[in-house]
């Protein structure tokens, strides 16, 4: 009972505690907190989804016929806020409540009740946010990276959207911390650094990212907001300021922020692909190294979102080369992952399916990414449709599809029922075919010269934005699907999951029962190297 | 994905031959248009040439890379009696495809590099346009031509007004029904177009009057950010006389859709007359204006 | 790692929730007041700003009789102190931005506003006749002609009573590891004075600023980062010297012994945090 002991003040630690407010308000459960950072985030993802099925549907022809251009720019910005730290960032979060410490040996995370308030504050940030669509002047409309001057002609919403952002940092700190405790702190014993699985290290390095960046970001909209309020000059030309210095300031938080969405999916990807192939992940230290360089590169390039403002030729010039070497360790990744396919043995669960379409899709993403850094091309593409095809298919099609793929691996160990096989690859071939409709013609638009933030269009656009419409559409409704096959799987499934759910799968998390006890690890357990994924660190 | 790639290229060639065939098609976009434009300039020559070196390395590289896959996918299946190897590196090949990606992008960084360094030389201009951003038109003063001051010619250049009809929420206007010489012009048109030489250097020195707008114009390869307070340069030489359009690049509010950029390449001749007469009809408004003011200044006293 | 056999894990917690709630309440507080609707702004703020102040008591109280009951074992203390120091790397980056906004501008955009380097054009174009120079309320002189702080007055003082109140902290410390509990108690009520000394500077500067030298948060470029960079630094200063009273009360109820007082170290963490931004601020705002 020694351990018993060192659960105390626990009355039932056991088992969850009973009573709605207690287990789920109170909560200093890892996975109960998990499960609400993911349930939040796909209420987030839909709710963005709505406001993108709005635009869509806008540009459905060319013409206005739905909404006054104002309301469209609010849904533009609604939309990207609403996704980036209300869908994909919560999920990451999410996941790694649920699968860390479990994948680590801890009984639970570092700080349990810090983790329940990083959680709790988000529903309120997303209260304030959303509640700006119904002030006067609206919600904010001045796009996710909120420029001034103009984000400053903005009514009411301005204060409220920079406190709820905010708060969002105040969670994300908060949980970025929580993470990097946990993982250099709760190890079981015989866990080294380098035996961890690859979604715990993307994790820690994209919590020294937030710890970086979240600060610098709730920085800028402070500066918009005594601009706005308090009578500064940092962004006005008259007063010494400089509009410029926003556009700093937020990218470099913007784009290590990018990174934050796409590196714990490369986790994800790293643990899904080798379970299928039934082989070791191929150069695993390789693919840590890589994590951490593009993490470094990802300080030193921001400006690239910035080619057209008229920087000096020197920061053009480096900022294109920085930019452009981070394609390498990237490369390194889709390289190994190919690796890893090559000789192994393959079985195409749907958790596989939608790893194989992210390692295509997501590369697809790059290869534009490659192609805005150049600079001279750059002042074709920026702004354009073509940046929005960009950041879709590396935040769609990489972000959020590996976040989906996961549901899928890891949804039978969560609920120990197995999810629906068949509905799952209904689930993957509609959104695979449609999220290709819906972006790939974007391509297309950008190129032959529409605009990014536009509420209407030439004829000349009509025809690719018809297409992309409908496929918009049919992704949307297509994620429909995957809310069936959840709600099947956690209530209705009858088939049990057994502890190792999947063949090939390695790694503590599938040596627990499916569903793990209530406190995952009451004891450090004894590491045996052979059920690790990475025992072998030579490997 | 992959196996979408080669078709989107052939797709894509077939529109470029088209895009050749008439000028009037390359300044301006056409349905079914999916890659970028050639554009009018040498820049914009030799932007489109660098556009599609990048894509083709992409599209290489893409068909290794998925190539790989698909073969691994059909060829170490289990239900095909795979069984999986157990090796998980192998220093040579991973030096080699950490080598070769830096190889391929010096190779696109290179001749980037050299065009920025030209595009950034603004220097030896024949004439100097400003250019200003407004919520939600543009405005165009010419401030000098070969040297000499030009005096008090600038005006504002916003929406047409058929094209600002046909866009009001519900207008049931068919947004087809606009054209100019055959073009579907609209959003693409405005009242009074810039208007400059052919076959000159000439210097757009670009700013903001409001917020941010964004002067682009994709036939000539150009787009600067237009920052108040802040003067960025981009210059342009364009041979071929004609109509060019762009659009405001910057979200700038409600509007910012509906601010295009339409520029009239004249001949040299012709752009001199124009300017000329211009001059002499500012220098005549001025005159009329001081009149006025002369003949309204008691009234006002009385006051 | 895990130096004991076993883990430990908190019981549930009804603070967290009540922290979001007071967080809530006090930005929807603050944004309508800034909106214009005061009354209701003060009333909801003050509501928001009384229900964290009461969560912290609540939540750091149950934290404390938790660690006096020596239920957390080394590992948790560890938790404790990595959450500390990256929550110090956090609010190093926050001031990062600011100092960031003061750098740029000082190095980049007055010199090109003034014509220097790529602002000819600028210059020329837009603010002809404006002279770089530093410091400055921009080409359009926002806020009219202003003084600026001398470094070697009230900012120097400050600057050498923070110094010496990280010295006497340290003796604290120093004197809590070795039993000296009147050397401790002593020397942390010093440093809790030289902090509340630094404040009472500082409140009478901004005086001075706003009354005599018509240095405001409207005074451009200079008053805005001026104000931020030392205001955001006096609320932190303000911080640590609440911080610093609780736990000179937690040393008088003999919280702390030799080994265990972590409570103690995260203050005087974040209280040499506090000294070396000044020391930048000092360097960067006042001399340079
Ligand atoms: C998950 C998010 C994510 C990710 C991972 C990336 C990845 C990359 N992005 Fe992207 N980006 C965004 C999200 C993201 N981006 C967003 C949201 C915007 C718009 C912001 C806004 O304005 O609203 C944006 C905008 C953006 C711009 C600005 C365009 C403009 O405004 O004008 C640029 C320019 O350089 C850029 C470049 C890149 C590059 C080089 C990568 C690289 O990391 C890609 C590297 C990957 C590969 C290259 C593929 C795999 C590699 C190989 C197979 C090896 C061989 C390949 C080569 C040698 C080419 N991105
Ligand atoms: C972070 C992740 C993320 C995600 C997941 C998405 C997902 C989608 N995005 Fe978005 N997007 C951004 C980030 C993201 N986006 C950003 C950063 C911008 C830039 C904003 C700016 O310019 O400031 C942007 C901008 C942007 C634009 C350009 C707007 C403009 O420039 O004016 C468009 C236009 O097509 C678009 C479309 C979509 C669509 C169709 C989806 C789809 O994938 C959404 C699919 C999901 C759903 C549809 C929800 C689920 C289904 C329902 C709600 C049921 C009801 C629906 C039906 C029955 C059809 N997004
Ligand atoms: Cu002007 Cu956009
Ligand atoms: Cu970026």
């Amino acid at each position: 009972m020694a351990h018993d002991a060192a659960l105390m003040h626990d009355e039932h630690h056991h088992e969850a505690p009973e009573g709605f407010f207690h287990r789920w308000v109170m909560s200093t459960n890892h996975k109960d907190i998990g499960t609400l950072y993911l349930i939040f985030s796909l209420t987030m993802f839909f709710v963005g989804g709505a406001f993108a099925m709005g635009i869509r549907a806008e540009l459905f022809k060319p013409g206005m016929q739905l909404m006054q251009p104002y309301f469209f720019n609010e849904l533009t910005t609604m939309h990207a806020l609403v996704m980036i730290f209300g869908a994909i960032m919560p999920a990451f979060v999410g996941l790694a409540n649920w699968m860390v410490p479990i994948m680590i040996g801890a009984p639970d995370m570092a700080l349990p009740r810090m983790n329940n308030l990083s959680f709790w504050i988000l529903p309120f940030a997303f209260c304030l946010l959303l509640s700006t669509f119904f002030m006067p002047g609206g919600a904010p409309a001045a796009g996710w990276t909120m420029y001034p001057p103009l984000v400053l002609q903005g009514g009411d919403a301005i204060a409220f959207m920079i406190f709820a952002i905010h708060l969002m940092g105040i969670s994300s700190i908060m949980g970025a911390i929580n993470i990097i405790a946990t993982i250099l702190n709760m190890r079981a014993p015989g866990m080294d650094l380098l035996k961890m699985p690859l979604f715990c290290w993307s994790w820690l390095i994209t919590a020294f990212l937030l710890l970086a960046v979240m600060p610098v970001l709730a920085g800028a909209v402070t500066m918009l907001l005594t601009d706005k309020f308090f009578g500064t000059s940092f962004f006005n030309v008259g007063g010494g300021g400089d509009p410029v210095l926003y556009q700093h300031v937020f990218w470099f938080f913007g784009h290590p922020e990018v990174y934050i969405m796409i590196l714990p999916a490369f986790g994800l990807i790293s643990e899904i692909i080798p379970t299928f192939a039934r082989k070791p992940i191929f150069g695993y230290k390789a693919m840590v190294y890589a994590i951490a360089c593009i993490a470094f590169l990802s300080f030193i390039v921001w400006a690239h979102h910035m080619f057209t403002v008229g920087l000096p030729i020197g920061s053009e010039l480096f900022f294109m080369y920085a930019t452009m070497l981070i394609a390498v360790p990237t490369g390194v990744k889709v390289f190994n992952w190919v690796t890893t396919m090559w000789r192994g043995s393959m079985t195409f669960e749907t958790p596989m399916l939608w790893a194989i379409a992210f390692v295509v899709l997501f590369t697809i993403g790059g290869f534009s990414g490659v192609m805005m850094a150049l600079v001279p091309a750059d002042f074709q593409y920026n702004q354009t449709y073509f940046i929005v095809a960009h950041f879709h298919y590396v935040l769609v099609t990489g972000a959020a599809f590996a976040i989906i793929g996961s549901v899928y691996y890891w949804l039978p160990k969560w609920t120990g029922n197995m999810y629906s096989e068949f509905w799952g690859k209904v689930h993957f071939w509609n959104s695979a075919i449609w999220v290709n409709v819906l972006f790939f013609p974007q391509h297309f638009l950008g190129l032959a010269g529409m605009p990014r933030r536009i509420p209407d269009y030439n004829v000349a656009f009509a025809d690719f934005n018809m297409v992309s419409s409908i496929g918009g559409f049919l992704f949307g409704a297509s994620q429909l699907i995957f809310v069936g096959v959840v709600i099947h799987c956690a209530f209705f499934s009858k088939k049990r999951a057994p502890a190792r759910v999947w063949e090939g799968a390695r790694g503590l998390e599938w040596t627990l029962s499916s569903p793990p006890p209530h406190h995952s690890f009451s004891t450090p357990p004894v590491i045996d190297d052979s059920v690790l994924a990475h025992g072998d660190v030579l490997h | 994905m992959n196996l979408m790639r080669p078709s989107n290229i052939l797709r894509a060639a077939a529109t470029f031959g088209a895009l050749l065939a008439s000028t009037a098609v390359l300044a301006n976009p056409v349905p079914w248009q999916m890659n970028l434009t050639p554009g009018v300039t040498d820049e914009s020559h030799a932007i489109y040439t660098l556009h599609m070196a990048a894509f083709w390395v992409c599209v290489a590289i893409g068909v290794v890379v998925f190539g790989a896959m698909i073969i691994a996918m059909f060829r170490f299946r289990k239900s095909r009696g795979a069984v999986a190897e157990t090796w998980s590196h192998n220093t040579k090949l991973e030096f080699f495809w950490t080598l070769i990606p830096v190889l391929i992008l010096v190779g696109l960084a290179t001749p980037a590099t050299i065009m920025v360094r030209h595009m950034y030389d603004s220097t030896a201009s024949d004439m100097t346009i400003k250019v200003t951003g407004y919520q939600w038109k543009w405005r165009y003063d010419y401030v000098s031509y070969e040297g000499k001051q030009v005096n008090k010619v600038g005006y504002m250049s916003k929406l047409a007004a058929d094209s600002n009809r046909i866009r009001q929420l519900d207008s049931g206007l068919d947004p087809g029904s606009v054209s100019d010489h055959g073009f579907k012009d609209y959003l693409l048109d405005v009242d009074k177009p810039l208007v400059i030489p052919a076959g000159l250097k000439v210097r757009f020195v670009v700013t903001g009057g409001d917020v941010i707008h964004g002067f682009w114009i994709p036939p000539f390869g150009i787009k600067k950010d237009a920052i108040p307070g802040i003067i960025n340069d981009v210059w342009v030489k364009v041979d071929k006389p004609g109509i060019y359009r762009g659009q405001c690049h910057v979200l700038c509010g409600q509007d910012h859709g509906f601010m295009p950029i339409v520029v009239n390449v004249l001949p040299k001749a012709q752009f001199e007359s124009w300017l000329a007469a211009q001059e002499s009809k500012a220098a005549l408004d001025k005159a009329a204006h001081t009149a006025q003011a002369a003949s309204a200044a008691p009234i006002v006293a009385q006051h | 790692m895990s130096q004991q056999g076993t883990y430990y894990i908190p019981h549930g917690s009804r603070w967290p929730i009540i922290a979001a709630i007071g967080l809530f309440l006090f930005m929807i507080g603050a944004a309508n007041w800034l909106n214009g609707n005061v009354g209701a702004g003060h009333v909801i703020i003050a509501i928001g700003a009384l229900t964290i102040i009461g969560m912290m008591i609540g939540w750091f109280g149950s934290v404390i009789h938790e660690s006096l009951r020596g239920t957390f074992n080394s590992q948790v203390d560890v938790s404790f102190r990595m959450g500390m120091m990256w929550f110090i790397f956090s609010e190093v980056m926050f001031f990062g931005a600011f100092f960031g906004a003061l750098f740029y501008t000082r190095m980049f955009t007055i010199p090109i506003l003034g014509g220097e380097g790529s602002g000819a054009l600028t210059n020329q174009f837009l603010w002809s006749g404006f002279a770089p120079a530093w410091p400055t309320n921009g080409p359009a002189h926002v806020g009219g002609p202003f003084g600026v702080m001398p470094p070697w007055g009230i900012p120097l003082v400050n600057t050498l009573l923070l110094l010496t109140s990280s010295v006497t902290v340290t003796i604290a410390h120093h004197a809590l590891r070795a039993n000296h509990r009147g050397r401790l108690l002593l020397f942390l009520a010093l440093t809790v004075m030289l902090g509340a000394g630094f404040l009472y500077m500082q409140g009478h500067e901004y005086y001075e600023a706003y009354t005599n030298l018509n240095l405001t948060l409207h005074s451009g470029i200079y008053g805005s980062t001026f104000f931020l960079l030392t205001g955001f630094h006096g609320l932190h200063v303000t911080l640590g010297t609440i911080m610093l009273t609780i736990i000179w009360l937690r040393c008088v109820r003999g919280h702390f012994n030799r080994e265990h007082h972590f409570g103690f170290e995260a203050v005087a963490w974040y209280w040499h945090f506090v000294d070396v931004v000044w020391l930048c601020l000092f360097l960067f705002v006042y001399v340079l």
